[in-house]
Order: structure tokens, then C-alpha cells, then sequence
């Protein structure tokens, strides 16, 4: 695992919309081999769709041949209601760029079979050959996507229950009344996440910094869903320095240290997008006892 | 002659980008999208459709506002509505176009006092229609100042013709035509105290669904106040042509301190006909009821001189009209877009303050707020860029824009009164 840590949140927003662009750049994506993109909704992304939609405004990325599938969506919310993560994303990002709306895939709450709403998600996204990318925030428990503490860290898209906790939290958008609070949600799994070939998780803000501390200096656990990127073979938190209060300080200087190195002693010239050396060495490697 | 534009294909899209929308009381910075003349919710493209815009525009930065409507103008570019009985389509053709223009993309033809015959002959040609850039700015419908207004206020309008209504909706249908107050008016303006006028408002209402205006009136307070109990939802220019606010009787100006039904309110915002204090005063009493109105006369487009406002002689000059050899002023010469600016300049207020007054008001005042003076989904594709200073620069009518070059009219530069040489 890779952990970028950044002073502020909006060096954290800069940081994953430039890493998202370089990605797609590097796939080089076609209309028959697009990208397939995860995306989440809440407080964690908007920072990195603002710049992303800023980037797309300057024409340094368009999403012509990205197909992106979303985390979650509340049941019985109208697609329209101001708190759907339909209206987010549209908000947010779509109604910005350039992606046919045919490539994007939100999961339908209103569905009238809600188990094979989740099932036929899994079955477009394997359809497209997985997701390339998936893209995750976490909630002040730890939890990506709707999958909340005691999720299973095998789980699949399904009807999650929202915990009461959460609803009582989320009451606040729902004019204050918490029967108006979905107390439903469709989530893709902790497994389904895990299924995509890179997962990048962005962390900011203090309210987060046990959860940081819980995913990556404590084993797996299910009541800390997010740690289970500890078992992906591409995964990359990036975070602030406010969310890694809860870290031991050899924990912060051990990853920044790995990016001192490579910056300083390595030279970004010699990697490649995920820290990997990136063809022969173009530096001079002085043979031992010499 | 240059060959027709081709108008946007049935079905297209056509999104605005690079603008802020006036919506929900705000400038937002958002997107625009229209389709077959009317604003479309964007979200049923992309998520039911799951289709794109056929058409971007770049607003380069302008504020798209709704278009304006202006419910008070008596005329415009050489025609007189009143005075031109005689070429009441032509007059409505010539001054629909020239007002797209200024900005204004809807509009009430205003017809001063007159005897039956004028409103036979006129009031025909100034029934609801429909909008566009072959027609002009909408008819909205015509408003009738006038004739049962008080001979004590009766400002430039001829007082032969005053009259009173004894026998109730008889005497209006009598002045004004049944057909024509059921299917072209869209209000008329009575003084509530003159006989038998209060006791005709349920019924004018009742009847013939036009909405009534208090104004050229004496009304004390407590009158304006049950004329506005029995249905009148309007004042025709604030201040003028009605007593001046007296502590202990505030007249009509007092309605804006009413407790109950307080009545929208049309203001002459051209700083000659009311003082922009006064302007200031009646806004913070009742912000939610201002209407700009220009109350604009023939000489309006036109350089100053001498004119006809109905059947009385009047005089342009610097901007200011007034009776022939008086200092009555007649009617003004200020278009809707100078009278944003100014209540902008005059009051302090925002940008969506001023442009509320002469958009969603004026619809709100006369029920149609459905469909005009707002931008939201399913409204008419009336609307206006405009820049920070709120110069129009662009107009857009029916989803279509007008480009004013093709927009073929001919004001009627011709003088009532023969010039010295």
C-alpha cells in the first residue's frame, strides 16, 4: 500500500484529480476499451471533482471513453431529491463533462427487485472486464461505500441497512426529520471494491484520523471496512496532515520518508504512475565496493 | 434580401454554458438548457434520455436573465396604440419587434382613456399572442387605463371620455366589448371610488378573469384597501396620478403598509416621474411587489420632439415628455432595460432585485409566472444576456435568438406637429 500525505485537503483534491488524468492518459482509453472508473459521493470527493471539472474546463481530459459506476445510492429517494447521489454526482461532476450518459451507472434505489438491481451492477461491471480504477472516500467509522462496520469484507452489491447512528447523522440534510431519513441504501461490496484493479481512498480532516490510524496500522477487520485494502495488491491512500493525528509519527515519517526518497534519491524520472521503477535506471547506480 | 436563418432543428438541445442563471432568487453559475422554445430540466436528458446537447453556447461570463415585461406602454417608435386606431396591427408589429431590442420579450399595449369606438377598432389587434422572432416580444394581452379612472387625476388622459359605471359590468362591457375584456385584456386600471366602480370589481373579475389595477385615483386608504379586499392586485404607477402620502391618509401609496392583501405595485423607474428616494421608500416597504414599468410613449426609440399621446399634443425633450405648453408629464420615453439599471443605481438594490421587478413580478402579477419571467423548467425560452452592468446583450425569444439585423421594422420617425423650418 501506498500512503500520500499532503498539508491541506485541497492538496489532497489536486493530488488524486491529477493521478485520476494521469491514469486515464496512461490507458489511453478507446470507445471499444474504456476506462471504468469507481466513484464515490460525500464530503471526501467533491474537492477532487471540482478540480477534475476544472481541468476537463481547460481541456487537459475529457471522458468521451471513461465508463464510471457509483458506490451507492439511497432506496426509495427520488432520483431528483436534492440528497440522491444521483443529483450529487450530476451536481458534482456530470453535468460539468463530456461522458455519454450511457457510460454512466448509478444504482437505481427505486428498483422494484432490489437484489437484482445489485446483481445486474455486478454483471455490467464484470461485462466491462472489472473496473480499471476505483475511487473511495471513508466515513469517520471507517466504512467505503455503505459498507458499515460488520460488513463483510467479501460482501457484494446488495441492500445494506444504514446503521441508526448514520441516520440520525444524515437527518441533518433531510430537514432535520429523521423519518424522512432513507434507512435503506445499495452499495457495491467491500469484495466488489476490492475486485478493481487499483483502489485509490482519499482521507482528510481530523474526523477521520482513527479511522486512518484503524486501516493502516491494525490488521484487517470488518468493523473498519477500509482496511481491507491492506490485501490489494494497488492500493494508495492519499490524506492530510489534519487526518494523521492519530498515527504514530514513525508511521508519517516511514511513508514520507518512501516519498523523500523517490523524489530526492530516485528521481520521478525512473518511476512510473504507482512508485514502480519505470524501465532501466537513468541514473548512475555505483557497483558495490568500488 | 438575406436569405432566412435557419431556425434550431425540432427536438435539439441547446445547453449555455460559461453564464449565471438567475434562478431561485440567485445568481448561480450553472447551465442553461432549452429545447422546442421551452427551459428543459437537463437531468431528464441525461439520466431518462441519456442524450447530450446538440448545441453549446458560450455566454462568455453574461448573466441569463428571463426576458422583461414591461406591463405599462402605451407605445413606442413613432406608433401610439391609443392614437393609431386606424393601424392598431401595424403599431403592434412595428413596436413587438423593436421592444425584443431592449430586452423586453413580453409587454401589455397600454390604451389611454378613450370613447367605445377607439377600443372597438384597437383592442382586437392586442389579444395574447404568442412570441417569437418573426412576431416580436409576446402580447401578453392589452391593459386598459382608463376611462373609469377620477377626472381629479386624470394626468395626460383626455377627461371627456371619463366615465362611471352606475349599472356595474354593463358599463365596462359597454366602453370596452365583452369579447374583448374575455379573450385580449389582461387588466385594466379603475379609480375604486369613482361611482360604482367598487362594486364591479368581483364581477369584472368574476366574469371575465382580467385582473384589476388601482390607479388615476383619489382612493383614500381605507377605499384602496377594500378595493383591494374585493380583488384588485395591482397599483398602476405608484405615485403618480394619485394623492401624495399624507400621514392620516396615506391614499393609495398607503397600500404599501397594508397588513392584508398588499397589491403589486408598477413603478416608473426613468428618475423623471417619480424621485429615486421615493423609489427607495416604496421598495423597502414592499420589496415582493415592484413592477418596473416604463409607461413608455411613442417618442420612445425616437429622438425628441413633438408627438401624439392619444388624442392630446406632446413634447420630447431631453427625455422628458410633458403636455404640449404644460409641465404635466405625459407618459415617458425610458426603455425597461435603462429602468433596471437605474433601480439598480437609484435603490442599492442587487442585480436580482432590479431584474425580479421586471420579470418574475410581472408575471406573478398576472398569473402566468408558469411560463414567464422566471427560467425554471418548463417556462417559455424567453431570456436575456446580459453583462455586469446589465446592458443587454444578447435576446433570446421562443429558444430562438433575435438578431437585429434581421429583425425588419420601421419605426414612424413622422412628427404630429409640422417643424419650423
Amino acid at each position: 500500500m501506498r500512503l500520500v500525505i499532503r498539508d491541506t485537503s485541497d492538496q489532497v483534491s489536486e493530488y488524486v484529480a491529477a493521478y485520476v488524468k494521469a491514469r486515464i492518459e496512461q490507458f489511453a482509453p478507446t470507445p471499444d476499451r474504456p476506462f471504468v472508473l469507481g466513484l464515490p459521493t460525500g464530503s471526501s470527493p467533491i474537492g477532487t471533482y471540482r478540480r477534475i471539472v476544472q481541468m476537463y474546463r481547460e481541456g487537459d481530459i475529457s471522458f468521451k471513453n471513461v465508463v464510471t459506476f457509483n458506490m451507492d445510492e439511497y432506496v426509495g429517494l427520488p432520483r431528483d431529491h436534492p440528497e440522491s447521489y444521483h443529483s450529487f454526482m450530476w451536481n458534482h461532476l456530470f453535468k460539468h463533462i463530456d461522458i455519454p450518459p450511457e457510460n454512466v451507472n448509478i444504482l437505481n434505489g427505486n428498483a422494484e427487485d432490489l437484489q437484482a438491481e445489485c446483481d445486474r451492477y455486478e454483471e455490467k461491471i464484470k461485462s466491462y472486464g472489472g473496473i480499471e480504477l476505483f475511487l473511495g472516500g471513508i466515513g469517520p467509522d471507517g466504512h467505503i461505500a455503505f459498507n458499515e462496520p460488520g460488513s463483510s469484507i467479501q460482501s457484494r452489491t446488495r441492500v445494506k441497512t444504514l446503521a441508526y447512528e448514520t441516520i440520525l447523522a444524515n437527518a441533518r440534510f433531510f430537514d432535520g426529520d429523521v423519518n424522512k431519513v432513507p434507512k435503506l441504501a445499495l452499495t457495491v461490496g467491500v469484495g466488489t471494491v476490492m475486485d478493481s484493479r487499483e483502489v485509490v481512498v482519499i482521507i482528510t480532516g481530523a474526523n477521520k484520523a482513527v479511522a486512518l490510524a484503524k486501516c493502516l496500522e491494525e490488521g484487517v477487520n470488518h468493523m473498519w471496512t477500509v482496511s481491507a485494502v491492506q490485501l490489494h495488491p494497488r492500493s494508495l491512500i492519499v490524506c492530510d496532515e489534519d487526518s494523521t493525528l492519530e498515527l504514530h509519527v514513525k508511521t508519517v515519517r516511514y511513508f514520507k520518508s518512501i516519498e523523500k526518497v523517490q523524489d530526492e534519491m530516485i528521481g520521478r524520472e525512473n518511476l512510473g504512475l504507482y512508485g514502480q521503477v519505470a524501465g532501466p535506471l537513468k541514473y548512475k547506480v555505483i557497483p558495490y565496493g568500488a | 434580401m438575406p436569405a432566412k436563418r435557419p431556425l434550431t432543428p425540432a427536438g435539439n438541445i441547446v445547453q449555455f454554458y460559461n453564464c449565471k442563471v438567475l434562478r431561485n432568487h440567485e445568481l448561480v453559475e450553472d447551465y442553461l438548457y432549452i429545447q422546442d422554445g421551452r427551459i428543459i430540466d437537463p437531468r431528464h436528458m441525461f439520466w431518462g434520455k441519456q442524450v447530450t446537447p446538440d448545441i453549446t453556447i458560450d455566454c462568455e461570463g453574461c448573466i441569463i436573465s428571463p426576458g422583461y415585461i414591461d406591463v405599462q406602454l402605451n407605445g413606442a417608435f413613432g406608433y401610439d396604440f391609443t392614437s393609431d386606431s386606424d393601424c392598431a396591427a401595424k403599431a403592434a408589429d412595428v413596436i413587438s419587434k423593436g421592444l425584443l431590442l431592449q430586452g423586453v420579450t413580453s409587454y401589455c399595449p397600454t390604451l389611454v382613456s378613450s370613447e367605445a369606438d377607439v377600443y372597438e377598432k384597437v383592442v382586437p389587434h392586442l389579444g395574447p399572442r404568442k412570441g417569437d422572432i418573426h412576431n416580436g416580444a409576446e402580447i401578453l394581452g392589452a391593459h386598459l387605463e382608463g376611462p373609469f379612472i377620477s377626472p381629479q387625476k386624470k394626468g395626460a388622459h383626455e377627461v371627456t371620455t371619463f366615465t362611471s359605471a352606475p349599472k356595474g359590468l354593463s358599463d365596462f362591457t359597454d366602453r370596452y366589448g365583452l369579447k374583448n375584456l374575455k379573450e385580449k385584456v389582461a387588466y385594466i386600471t379603475v379609480a375604486p371610488e369613482v361611482e360604482g366602480i367598487m362594486d364591479s370589481i368581483e364581477q369584472i373579475k368574476r366574469e371575465t378573469g382580467i385582473k384589476v389595477s388601482v390607479g388615476h385615483s383619489m382612493a383614500t386608504v381605507s377605499q384602496a384597501e377594500e378595493a383591494c379586499r374585493r380583488g384588485c392586485t395591482l397599483i398602476t404607477h405608484l405615485f403618480n396620478a394619485q394623492p401624495t402620502f399624507h400621514q392620516r391618509d396615506p391614499g393609495v401609496v398607503g397600500m404599501l403598509g397594508s397588513s392584508e392583501h398588499r397589491p403589486y405595485y408598477g413603478i416608473i423607474c426613468d428618475g423623471i416621474h417619480v424621485h429615486p428616494n421615493s423609489i427607495k421608500i416604496a421598495y423597502n416597504a414592499h420589496p415582493k411587489g415592484a413592477i418596473l414599468v416604463t409607461d413608455a410613449m411613442a417618442a420612445q426609440g425616437l429622438p425628441d420632439g413633438a408627438y401624439k399621446l392619444g388624442q392630446l399634443d406632446v413634447e420630447v425633450t431631453n427625455g422628458k415628455v410633458v403636455l404640449t405648453g404644460t409641465d404635466t408629464i405625459a407618459g415617458s420615453v425610458a426603455t425597461m432595460d435603462e429602468c433596471v439599471r437605474n433601480f439598480v443605481k437609484f435603490t442599492g438594490a442587487s442585480k436580482v432585485e432590479a431584474l425580479e421587478n421586471a420579470t418574475l413580478h410581472p408575471a406573478e402579477a398576472l398569473g402566468i409566472a408558469d411560463r414567464k419571467g422566471t427560467l425554471n423548467f418548463g417556462a417559455d425560452a424567453d431570456f436575456l444576456l446580459l453583462d455586469d452592468d446589465l446592458n443587454v446583450k444578447r435576446v433570446f425569444i421562443d429558444g430562438e435568438e433575435v438578431k437585429p439585423e434581421e429583425l425588419k421594422f420601421t419605426p414612424r420617425t413622422h412628427q404630429s406637429v409640422p417643424e419650423t423650418p
